[in-house]
């Protein structure tokens, strides 16, 4: 079958030829990948950037599925594992820039030892969690980030536990950059991610995101669309304000914005520093 | 010019040596006892040759993070006891399956479960070739003195990076805290190899295409401008998702097949008195020297006892052990656990009585332990 190649700028960051992708009509990730691909290809050409450089690291679940579809050196690991498995390559190699893009289940749910202890090591490198509210490719059970009372099919009187805000957890677990945005300001994350790679330390990205087909179908959305316009009244845009005033509710709203930016030495010029200036 | 040196070192500190002789570039752990010390050791001395050394917040992270650690082009270890080799079970299996050359010390102690920490066991002869869900390929290799814990690290390395795959080497809580004389080697006079560097350019090179002769793919490491996707799931040459019946087969047959293809660079054993053996006694790690012992002691007495000792455990010497046990009447498995390696004997030895001697003991077994609970072949 012919492929036509490049005709989209981001062409060069993806196999075309594994289109089509697996996620549903009306599924937010693409448009969480597109603005990750755009800020690389926008840095690369202010010259910031080598995309060459970029180490895709994703997990299990519908989000972890796109280290299959973009052209960067790139690993789908083990349900959780994401975060260590870019430890793991930064350190072995401190030119790289390992980016973790996976999902809430995967990252604060299996993951979430990992997460808190990269966080607290200030590790080196980029997690953009895309939340979409629940184990989507499983079929729709609770995460650890489906608010309150919500329906789920583990759940199916109602949510009774209480969610994790990532975003107080981040901060408090020591990352040097935590900001929250959603599918519904593409532009806002694209910025936000330009940002983000360009640091050093452990830097933190949540994205909210819409799963029409087991989060929005089961309580009750009957179009993407539905579902989409909802999550544009639930979000709240606050500036300056600090991570424990955010909020992560479905009924009073969730807050987006930029919550945390530190310049503390990340884990690779740590290490370096102690070996070089210590005796063992 | 190679030049040898001696130390006086446990198998974790000769472990340790034999790794950073192979080159180890990566090191990630969690304190388990036994392999603490090999851990430490290593934390002090690996940033001297240029590697880095971390402390995980699991063993799940630790296993995880000398995958990356491989991709991004080091020679990477990780260094555990039961406990932490059953977390690491998920990920050897994404080790195997993504080909990736890593290197796994296992000490084992006492099991099931915590067990005793503080004890010597072999447990893990079943669990170590079949570790992970699925069916993949795998090596473990069993020293049984400090010497062949850095000789065997050495070649673990070797068997790592040149078929791409994952390497256990098996110890156990006895060699860990004895110390004894070692050889420490430096290339050339000891071999140390390096991983195959593709061939192909980018765009034509394809991470899971094996060459022809060996079944080993070329592995290109990230930041090299390859675009390599390390692929969990079933994959074809290219690393993309192929749930399609061939492709699986393919690739499942191929990480089985290419141990096999290069069982040469694998399989050793060791034997002792076999050639006109009546009695073969089989046994690894600390317990064969015990049982070497009992063969020393019975040539004394005129007795015809030999010992046959696999050193790579899986893929075992089959040929070696057939030959050892020849002229054998009876075949004697030794083993600290309540049958494990029995199993594996009788499907290679199927002509001869093949008699299991169980020590579940917390401490090395004497050698008239031995031969007492083998009192009734004897």
């Amino acid at each position: 079958m012919a492929v036509i190649r490049n005709i989209h700028p981001l062409d060069r960051f993806l196999r075309p030829e594994r289109l089509p992708h697996m996620w549903c009509p009306g599924c937010g990730i693409g448009i969480a990948l597109s603005a990750f691909l755009r800020a690389v290809n926008e840095l690369e050409e202010e010259g910031r950037i080598d995309s060459r450089k970029i180490v895709f690291v994703t997990g299990i679940g519908c989000t972890a599925r796109a280290s299959g579809y973009v052209r960067f050196d790139a690993a789908h690991t083990p349900h959780g594992r994401a975060i260590p498995y870019a430890m793991g390559v930064k350190l072995a190699n401190p030119d790289l820039i390992p980016v973790v893009f996976s999902g809430d289940g995967d990252i604060v749910g299996i993951g979430g030892n990992h997460f808190i202890h990269a966080a607290r090591r200030n590790m080196d490198m980029l997690v953009i969690m895309v939340n979409n509210m629940i184990y989507a490719l499983t079929g729709g059970q609770v995460a650890p980030t489906t608010p309150e009372k919500i329906y789920t099919t583990t759940t199916p009187w109602g949510n009774p536990e209480r969610p994790f805000n990532a975003v107080t957890l981040a901060w408090i677990a020591g990352a040097n950059y935590v900001a929250r945005w959603s599918v519904t300001h593409p532009e806002l994350l694209k910025n936000s991610i330009k940002k983000a790679l360009l640091m050093e330390g452990f830097r933190f990205i949540e994205v909210l995101s819409i799963c029409p087909e087991v989060y929005g179908r089961h309580i009750g959305f009957r179009s993407p669309v539905e579902l989409y316009t909802h999550l544009r009244k639930v979000v709240k845009i606050r500036g300056k304000i600090r991570p424990l005033e955010t909020e992560y509710d479905w009924e009073r709203g969730i807050t987006l914005g930029e919550f945390v930016v530190r310049d503390e030495p990340g884990f690779v010029r740590r290490l370096m520093e102690v070996v070089k200036g210590g005796k063992a | 010019m190679g030049e040898a040196s001696l130390g006086f070192l446990n198998a974790n500190q000769a472990a340790a040596e034999g790794a950073i002789t192979a080159g180890l570039k990566f090191f990630a752990g969690y304190p388990i006892t036994p392999a603490s010390d090999l851990f430490e050791y290593l934390a002090k001395k690996l940033p001297k040759y240029g590697g880095v050394v971390v402390q995980s917040e699991d063993e799940i992270a630790a296993i995880n993070a000398i995958i990356g650690a491989s991709w991004a082009g080091a020679k990477a270890m990780t260094a555990t006891s039961g406990p932490g080799f059953s977390l690491m079970a998920e990920s050897i299996g994404f080790a195997a399956m993504t080909e990736t050359p890593i290197v796994i010390i296992q000490n084992m102690r006492a099991g099931p479960s915590t067990g005793v920490a503080t004890a010597t066991g072999q447990g893990e002869v079943m669990q170590s070739r079949w570790v992970s869900h699925g069916h993949y390929g795998i090596v473990v290799l069993t020293p049984f003195s400090s010497q062949e814990a850095y000789d065997l690290t050495i070649k673990a390395f070797n068997i790592a990076e040149r078929l791409r795959v994952p390497v256990v080497v098996l110890m156990d809580y006895v060699l860990v805290h004895t110390r004894e004389r070692v050889v420490l080697k430096k290339p050339p006079e000891v071999e140390v190899l390096e991983r195959k560097k593709p061939t192909k350019p980018p765009g034509e090179y394809r991470p899971y295409e094996p060459d022809p002769e060996d079944l080993v793919p070329p592995m290109a490491n990230y930041g090299e401008g390859y675009a390599v996707l390390v692929e969990s799931m079933a994959h074809d040459e290219r690393g993309y998702y192929a749930p399609v019946d061939d492709v699986y087969e393919r690739l499942v047959k191929r990480l089985v097949d290419k141990i096999e293809v290069n069982r040469h660079m694998v399989v050793e054993s060791a034997t002792y008195h076999t050639d006109d053996a009546e009695v073969l006694f089989v046994a690894f790690g600390s317990v064969a020297r015990s049982v070497m012992s009992v063969v020393k002691e019975a040539r004394m007495e005129g007795k015809k006892y030999g010992l046959f000792r696999p050193i790579s455990l899986w893929p075992m010497d089959e040929k070696g052990l057939r030959k050892a046990a020849e002229n054998a009447e009876q075949v004697i498995v030794v083993e600290m656990n309540y049958g494990q390696l029995v199993r594996e004997v009788e499907r290679i030895v199927r002509d001869k009585p093949v008699h299991l001697v169980p020590l579940l003991k917390l401490d090395l077994p004497t050698p008239e332990e031995i031969v007492e609970a083998a009192r009734r072949w004897l």
